[in-house]
């Protein structure tokens, strides 16, 4: 090709190829369902198609996430004129029947299906994920199909990058990654940043357990992030981007890496981006399994081949990043939202959510629910909203017992808070934060002080050890955790945890150590009863407190049930 | 002249990456290119030509530093794990002390500096799989093989590993058996499983599930086979 893509010209040849097929079943081709056998599911779908002769009538499409993960893997067919259905437990024997009665003969196969009126689906509001179960990631020609590329073309061409940078401003966009800065200020410190040279980078680290809003939307529409990226580079005056993907998500790597191939190809990077004067290229940087990593100082050194390790801040990464040059890191989910701000306009985003927290925000719903998977809701979302209407309750007839939110550097919230908004604010006011979107639902089963050693235990294992605070602390912190839960600990135990999480927190070098306590604070705050019945009580230890530890080992053996 | 296999005295003395004098052999453009021409195309004097694979690797990243953590996985992807052999090379290719080279490789859990066993299960301890039970199952697999995690049984059959949250937590808990996500899946079902998959003893029939489909990652970046 030439010169650039013309995005409207290929959004029409789509549009007509499109409407040429009656008949359209799309395929979740996510890590999820893709372990589930999706993509044998796909294999018999399309060959039915194809014995039938039906290629011209019917099209098989591989897409990505439709986010009811617990029910995969999924197939949604749609028929021109009627409402889509949405097959659920698909596997090899109903597949064929699917191929053979809906695709190829035109009537609902007696399949598992899923209603598209469920809460899950109808709460939802698709920004980030708009895409998602629509396009196949690895054309870009879908991507341009559903208006992509078209913001950067309309920026590169009529905006000035102040403009740009203006209407993220405006915009009230903060970030997804975790603590909620906003974005555009950020953009502007780069933006007047000194130095020819400058950075953008996306970070695709997600390292909290239990989170895969980032995966799913590299995965799911690869080129929404590069786009993001790329007008986060003309806005600011870098010309080279880098996306930083854990290593962890092998087929979003794949996909990020050929999107970029086929972007390069359309003179969508490049020298001349879509044939103006600017330059922006982009490279995928994976990591190698280390949590801290998503931290920026210490992404940056990961990026730059070196051991990531944190530094101290200032000087921030905007003043003195990647090789000493200004540089801007920014979460997957943040630059995903940045297209459709400027296709739809600053003051549309800011009438989505709350007035400090705009917009929507993608949330990983797991753990002991009916319904657990992706979900994308407008912020102010209660989260009894989210857990009983979209997750359907916690199964069985179990009790909720709390919501974690922000991973290890988050906290439980209690049944009594079910009906706090969810924004940033309000979730940090309640000792948890906003985090990247994990949401782990618990039942009345699960022991808070055993979920508190379960993070400490993964922050005393991430660590990466340049400062003591974090690296002796978590050990400690560790130690008297397993301490209590094991039915040993004993009063003083529990005052010295609290002492050294007040101690840790504010000390440590980075975000990891500080807030590597918060599990134990506010599962201690709400939880408190759970901590003190495993307690051994001090008389144990004899009238003076101060007997040794074996002996009330084996008092506590003696005592049947009595700690524990 | 031509330059004797690579040993760790070679780079010892190193000081500062950037300081040419450190690496002996190789000190410039065309000490590198005598030393291929050499060595022929297997690029290691051994003749071992996965030593090829990543020289290929190497020029696609025409030597840049920083690059090492690339260059890292896909060695690890040809030789399976990182012995000090392949760190040595590595280190004079990209001329960095051996220090820096141990040093990033010791730094990232996926790295593994021993030969894995035959077969593997890695359990997920994500938030989600815990809650769901994962402890239970890497303890179950613990007893059957009498390791822990992170070791191979002593006849190298089997490795049992953790894994920080692989991202499918819609299925957990989840265990990669033979680099096949697998889900849903309680104690007993994992056991059955990888006694399953050792009875078999082929290559995983792995059709149908995500290694398939990364195929076209093992250009070296990351393969779930290796986690």
């Amino acid at each position: 090709m030439a010169g650039p893509i013309d995005l409207y010209d290929v959004a029409n040849a789509e549009r007509d190829a499109r409407s040429r097929f009656s008949r359209r079943a799309f395929v979740c081709t996510s890590t999820g369902c893709l372990s589930a056998g999706a993509a044998a599911i796909r294999q018999t779908l399309a060959g039915t198609v194809t014995e039938a002769g039906q290629d011209q009538a019917v099209q098989v499409v591989p897409t990505g996430c439709f986010g009811l993960c617990s029910r995969g893997p999924l197939v949604r067919v749609e028929t021109r004129g009627h409402e889509p259905t949405l097959y659920e437990h698909v596997d090899g024997d109903s597949a064929r029947t699917i191929a053979s009665d809906h695709l190829v003969a035109g009537r609902e196969a007696s399949a598992d299906t899923v209603s598209l009126d469920l809460p899950f689906f109808t709460r939802q509001v698709k920004v980030v994920l708009s895409n998602a179960g629509k396009i196949d990631p690895d054309r870009i020609e879908d991507y341009v199909g559903q208006g992509g590329y078209r913001a950067l073309q309309s920026a590169v061409e009529t905006m000035t990058p102040q403009g740009v940078v203006k209407t993220i401003l405006r915009s009230g966009l903060r970030g997804r990654g975790g603590a909620g800065y906003p974005t555009g200020r950020k953009w502007e410190f780069l933006a007047l940043a000194d130095g020819d040279e400058k950075y953008v980078v996306a970070n695709g680290d997600e390292g909290d357990p239990g989170a895969y809003m980032d995966r799913t939307i590299m995965e799911t529409d690869p080129h929404r992030v590069l786009e993001g990226l790329s007008l986060a580079g003309y806005a600011t005056g870098a010309s080279q981007g880098y996306i930083y993907v854990r290593a962890e998500y092998p087929l979003a790597i794949d996909r990020l890496e050929r999107a970029i191939r086929e972007a390069k190809r359309a003179k969508l990077l490049g020298r001349n981006v879509l044939g103006s004067d600017f330059r922006f290229d982009i490279e995928v940087r994976i990591g190698a399994g280390a949590f801290v990593c998503g931290e920026e100082t210490a992404l940056m050194k990961s990026i730059q081949g070196e051991r990531g390790t944190p530094t101290l801040r200032p000087p921030y990464p905007t003043e003195r990043g990647l090789w000493g040059k200004p540089t801007m890191i920014q979460n997957v989910e943040t630059l995903a939202n940045v297209p459709v701000i400027l296709e739809r306009g600053a003051e549309w985003f800011a009438s989505l959510g709350t007035p400090e927290s705009k917009g929507t925000k993608v949330f990983a719903l797991t753990g002991s629910l009916n319904n657990t998977g992706l979900i994308e809701v407008p912020m102010g979302i209660t989260l009894r909203e989210i857990v009983e209407e979209m997750g359907g309750g916690v199964p069985g007839g179990r009790a909720f017992k709390a919501a974690q939110s922000g991973g290890p550097s988050g906290g439980c919230i209690p049944a009594q808070y079910l009906d706090t908004p969810v924004d940033y604010e309000n979730l940090q006011k309640l000792g948890s934060m906003m985090g990247s979107g994990g949401l782990v639902v618990m039942d009345e089963t699960a022991s808070m002080p055993e979920i508190a050693r379960f993070y400490m235990e993964f922050c005393r294992d991430e660590s990466c050890g340049k400062c003591v605070p974090c690296r002796a602390g978590t050990v400690k912190m560790h130690a008297f955790l397993d301490r209590i839960v094991s039915g040993v600990g004993r009063k003083r135990d529990l005052q010295h945890l609290e002492s050294l999480c007040h101690t840790v927190r504010s000390t440590s070098l980075c975000g990891l150590g500080q807030s590597a306590p918060n599990p134990v604070f506010s599962t201690l705050e709400h939880f408190r009863d759970e901590y003190l019945a495993l307690l051994v009580p001090d008389e144990v230890f004899g009238p003076d407190g101060n007997g040794s530890p074996a002996a009330a080992e084996r008092a506590v053996a003696a005592s049947e049930g009595g700690a524990r | 002249m031509a330059p004797s296999a690579p040993s760790a005295r070679d780079l010892l003395p190193c000081r500062n990456a950037h300081d040419p004098a450190t690496v002996q052999v190789a000190s410039g453009t065309e000490g590198r290119v005598a030393e291929r021409a050499s060595n022929g195309a297997a690029g290691h004097p051994s003749g071992d030509e996965r030593f090829g694979v990543l020289e290929k690797a190497l020029k696609r990243s025409r030597y840049s530093q920083d690059q090492l953590i690339e260059i890292l996985h896909v060695a690890q992807g040809v030789f399976g794990y990182l012995s000090e052999d392949v760190l040595i090379y590595v280190g004079r290719e990209l001329k960095l002390p051996l220090s820096r080279v141990f040093g990033v490789a010791t730094f990232y859990h996926l790295f593994t500096f021993e030969e894995p066993g035959e077969h593997s299960a890695t359990v997920c301890t994500g938030t989600a799989c815990f809650v769901k039970g994962a402890d239970r199952i890497v303890e179950a697999l613990a007893t059957e093989f009498h390791i822990s995690s992170g070791e191979t049984t002593e006849d190298g059959r089997f490795t049992l590993k953790t894994a920080r949250c692989l991202g499918s937590c819609g299925l957990a808990p989840v265990v990669v058996i033979d680099g096949a996500v697998r889900g849903h899946l309680d104690a007993p079902g994992v056991l059955a499983a990888v006694a399953e998959q050792m009875a078999a003893d082929d290559e995983a029939d792995a059709d149908d599930t995500i290694p398939a489909e990364a195929d076209a990652v093992a250009s070296g970046a990351a393969s779930e086979a290796r986690l």
